[in-house]
């Protein structure tokens, strides 16, 4: 009897070995195919549980909490956003359901606290359920309110948009970021709602600043301008002919207006954003230069701002592909702020304020920052801005001394006369972009204040505006969310 | 060292797995445990000690390794129950004081375990009677007849009714082992026995086809009918009769199986959990392989698992966790192995797998040593029996066959599975004890022949 008593035993330890086989196939081997599982609400629930930290402007305004819901012993938190549209760009939104965007998942870590180095030994051991940072931003919520009712103002096309930068030149400090049509977070969490809002046409959840590129018109003569005097081939003083119409790459190139200039200096040109003087610049400086100096403003590349890379896109001259190209384009059109078939320029509004703030910090360009200070709950600081951090020396203190006093010029009898900020004086340039649509233009501002000692640079533009000019629309708003930033 | 102080050594292990286990749980949820409730561990610990000192006296020769590794897997389920919910591992504990109660009453009552051979018919009615206990008293609970509530406990008399089939069993074919498997004739290559003989095995099967038919639970009657087949290859060493009955076993299942709604949705279940239209009862198959993802190859660890549901997630909730409000259901009792493997990972997992394989070893070798047929088939049918329904209800977990809701021997949290193994081990215990004893040494010298040869 014993022999079948040993050959169950063995029967028996298949068995086993057949529970051991099963048991590592769900624990091991098959366990990220079930945990991507859509029925697996594991996941999520675990989220969830987290309390996120908060989000607050730099002048104190909450902008997004976790609330718990639900209560008892084991809630879930639930993100409101006091704000409502005022941050729904660029702080975006954070739900289970249709996950996260923006500022709320660039901070994700900080928010969720798994980046806490700070917490101690004792915490872990207890297993302390983690609770995230509280944030706070370079924003300021009156600039970000000027901002964004300046530019719903000045919408004047249904379905077309707008957006605006403004940065601290020292620090790279974002104070303020809109980005028009906007939209209020806490509706997203509503899947009919977020269906209705990607489908809808105006976009209003692109975040326009970061996302969208347009022409940026006369105000990349600041660039030209910058890449003229630092590459010592061109003085504020240099003189040449700007009649009009001029030819540049083959075709006639008009003045605004069709206005002959004769014989004038750099100053005098950017001062009246005289087109043919700038695009003769960009000719004899050529594409390289060009190219080189447009990296060094950060063009060809995402802005170094934390902020996620799916939602910004890099500035430069891009083909009809869709491709950015760096040799083989319009050079002299480009200059201008144009382009033709070969490479049309286009820029974001966050690129233009990063070249105004470089110019206004002495030609040396600060990384541009949203995260003033992150705090753990238990108020210890895990991360703060400080002085900022330097990205790239763009051009000499001199060429930017000389650039921002051309600018100033700009202000004081150019395109720009008829703004003003607080009484100060202050740097900027004007920016009316042709594009393709008939009697559409693209207005633009590029701006820092005061010119002394720059504490604000801003960039603001409006998308397909009906007979805009630069200096009318996007200047006013640009002034006032700079005005509302001076101390 | 003697058997018994062995079988002390043996239980350092639960100690230190019960004090290690406790206070892992008790730091990571001190928010929601309270301090008395540590001594839920020592109050188990000392019941164990108390059951090694009664088999010091009443069975010194037994094997010393069959109570540890019950210990341990106790242990080891009074530890997780006491992470899902602490109130319970008092509850299990206190379980266990019956259970020793009556582990202790067997052994003093079965001095001599072969006066159950004589008591074998009695024993195999109230087997049956005790299995179909629910069908009579109507008792349904998810489509399946497993339990019979008296007052507020509910009892699952299958737990007891498997150690009455066995004895039965054990008992019968011990008398007809000889003619099982010497009177037979051969047909076609298949070796038939009498159909006087053959008789009461067909009787057994349609047994088990009636609880399939009654108690409408597949692992249950695989359970048994393995037992019987195994019990029934041990008698006669024909692995024909083994062959036929399966082939009987899997014709009527397959019949009875797709005619019984409850089974049928078992076993679509099993086929698919994940059928867009799969049968109500798939979401905790989903739900047990999901957890058992969460575990990974060393788990969270203990307490750190979710288990929970939040409170918006389950806002219903009329009853107490883990009834209701717990992501994986019947955390406690059927689907415990998920939780194991969740939170103590693949290794712990296979550790507890390990404890069944190594009692079977245990058990089979008692089997092996015992003296006489009844006492083999007795503790092989035992052993089987337990092993089968780990296989049975792990198996299911796992879905490697369709789920049944069996108790995991000695951890699952509950009553009559506690109460009802006790007995099996001390039944075990029992046939052991016999089979390791020295022959009582002899007076007078064995006179020898030449060569050695007895005269």
């Amino acid at each position: 009897m014993n022999r079948p008593i040993v050959r169950i035993y063995v029967l028996v330890l298949l068995l086993l070995a057949t529970l051991v086989y099963f048991t590592s196939k769900w624990a091991v081997f098959d366990a990220e195919e079930l945990e991507a599982n859509r029925d697996n609400r594991r996941p999520l629930i675990e989220e969830q549980q987290i309390p996120r930290g908060s989000i607050a402007t730099a002048d104190g305004v909450l902008v997004a909490e976790s609330l718990p819901e639900g209560g008892g012993r084991n809630p879930v938190y639930v993100r409101r956003y006091p704000q409502g549209s005022l941050f729904g760009n660029p702080v975006g939104y954070s739900y289970v359901e249709v996950e996260r965007t923006g500022i709320e998942l660039s901070e994700n870590d900080l928010l969720i606290g798994e980046e806490n180095e700070f917490a101690t030994i004792i915490d872990q051991l207890r297993d302390q359920q983690p609770e995230g940072a509280n944030i706070t931003l370079t924003l300021d919520s009156e600039a970000q309110r000027i901002a964004t009712e300046g530019l719903q103002s000045a919408i004047s096309v249904p379905g077309t948009g707008a957006a605006l930068v403004a940065i601290e030149p020292a620090t790279g400090a974002v104070r303020a970021m809109a980005s028009i049509p906007g939209f209020d977070p806490n509706e997203v969490q509503n899947p009919e709602n977020f269906k209705a809002l990607t489908g809808d046409e105006s976009a209003p959840l692109l975040n326009r600043p970061t996302q969208s590129t347009y022409p940026p018109g006369s105000t990349m003569k600041v660039v030209t301008a910058a890449a003229a005097l630092d590459s010592g081939e061109f003085e504020p003083s240099t003189v040449l002919n700007a009649d009009s119409p001029k030819e540049i790459s083959g075709v006639e190139l008009q003045n605004s207006g069709g206005q002959s200039f004769g014989d004038i200096d750099m100053t005098t040109a950017l001062t009246n954003s005289v087109n043919t003087y700038w695009a003769q610049v960009g000719e004899q400086l050529g594409a390289d230069t060009m190219v080189t100096y447009m990296e060094r403003f950060g063009f060809y590349s995402d802005p170094e701002l934390d902020y996620p890379s799916d939602q910004m896109a890099p500035s430069g001259v891009y083909n009809s592909d869709g491709d950015l190209v760096r040799e083989g384009f319009d050079v002299g059109r480009v200059a201008i702020g144009q382009g033709g078939a070969e490479g049309q320029l286009l820029a974001t509004a966050t690129q233009m304020a990063e070249v105004a703030a470089a110019i206004g910090n002495g030609g040396v360009l600060m990384k541009p920052t949203f995260l003033q200070e992150a705090k753990d709950p238990d108020g210890r600081t895990i991360e703060e801005l400080g002085g900022g951090d330097e990205q790239d020396r763009v051009i000499s203190e001199e060429s930017a001394a000389q650039l921002s006093e051309m600018m100033t010029n700009v202000t004081r009898e150019g395109t720009a006369a008829g703004l003003s900020v607080a009484g100060v004086e202050f740097a900027g340039k004007t920016g009316t972009a042709e594009i393709d649509l008939e009697g559409t233009n693209q207005p633009w501002f590029i701006m820092f204040a005061p010119t002394q000692d720059p504490q604000i640079a801003v960039a603001a533009t409006v998308e397909r505006c009906q007979g805009c000019f630069g200096g009318e629309v996007a200047g006013p708003i640009a002034t006032q969310v700079a005005e509302s930033l001076l101390d | 060292m003697s058997a018994r102080n062995r079988e002390l050594l043996a239980l350092v292990p639960v100690a230190v797995l019960l004090i290690a286990g406790f206070t892992a749980v008790f730091i990571t949820r001190s928010d929601e445990i309270g301090d008395l409730s540590l001594i839920y561990g020592g109050y188990f610990f000392a019941l164990c000690l108390a059951a090694h000192l009664f088999l010091r006296v009443r069975l010194p020769y037994a094997d010393p390794y069959l109570f540890p590794l019950c210990a341990l897997l106790a242990a080891i389920g009074l530890v997780v129950i006491f992470r899902i919910k602490d109130d319970l591992a008092f509850d299990q504990a206190s379980v266990f004081v019956l259970g020793l109660a009556l582990f202790c009453l067997t052994i003093l009552l079965l001095r001599d375990y072969h006066v159950l051979e004589r008591y074998r018919y009695l024993i195999a009615i109230a087997g049956i009677v005790l299995l179909l206990g629910p069908f009579i008293t109507r008792n349904e609970v998810n489509g399946a007849y497993l339990s019979v509530d008296i007052g507020p406990i509910s009892f699952q008399p299958a737990e007891l009714a498997k150690i009455c089939i066995v004895i039965f069993l054990a008992s019968y074919l011990a008398e007809k082992r000889e003619m099982l498997s010497v009177a037979a004739r051969r047909i076609a290559g298949l070796t038939i026995p009498p159909l006087k003989h053959f008789g009461p095995l067909l009787v057994v099967w349609g047994a088990a086809m009636l609880m399939l038919v009654f108690i409408r639970d597949l692992g249950s009657s695989l359970m048994f009918f393995g037992a019987f087949l195994a019990l029934l290859y041990v008698a006669t060493g024909r692995l024909s009769y083994v062959l036929a009955g399966l082939v009987l076993f899997a014709v009527g299942a397959l019949v009875l199986g797709s005619n019984i709604a409850h089974v049928q949705d078992r076993f679509d279940i099993w086929l698919d959990p994940f059928a867009r239209n799969a049968p109500e009862g798939a979401g905790q198959v989903r739900q047990s392989l999901f957890a058992q993802a969460d575990g990974g190859l060393f788990g969270q660890g203990l307490g750190e698992s979710l288990l929970k549901l939040p409170g918006p997630f389950a806002p219903d909730c009329q009853q107490p966790f883990p009834e209701c409000g717990s992501i994986l259901p019947a955390p406690h009792t059927d689907f415990i192995f998920a939780v194991i493997t969740m939170e103590l990972g693949l290794f712990g997992a296979c550790g507890v797998i390990l404890i069944y394989a190594l009692i079977a070893a245990r058990g089979f070798k008692t089997a092996v040593m015992a003296p006489d047929g009844f006492s083999k088939l007795l503790a092989a049918g035992l052993t089987a029996i337990f092993v089968l329904q780990a296989f049975v209800i792990i198996g299911g977990v796992t879905k490697v066959i369709p789920l049944t809701g069996v108790t995991l021997p000695f951890v699952s949290f509950g009553g009559s599975s506690i109460v009802a193994n006790m007995i099996l081990l001390a039944l075990l215990l029992l046939v052991s004890d016999r089979a390791r004893r020295p022959p009582p040494e002899r007076r007078e010298p064995e006179v020898r022949g030449i060569e050695g040869m007895p005269v």
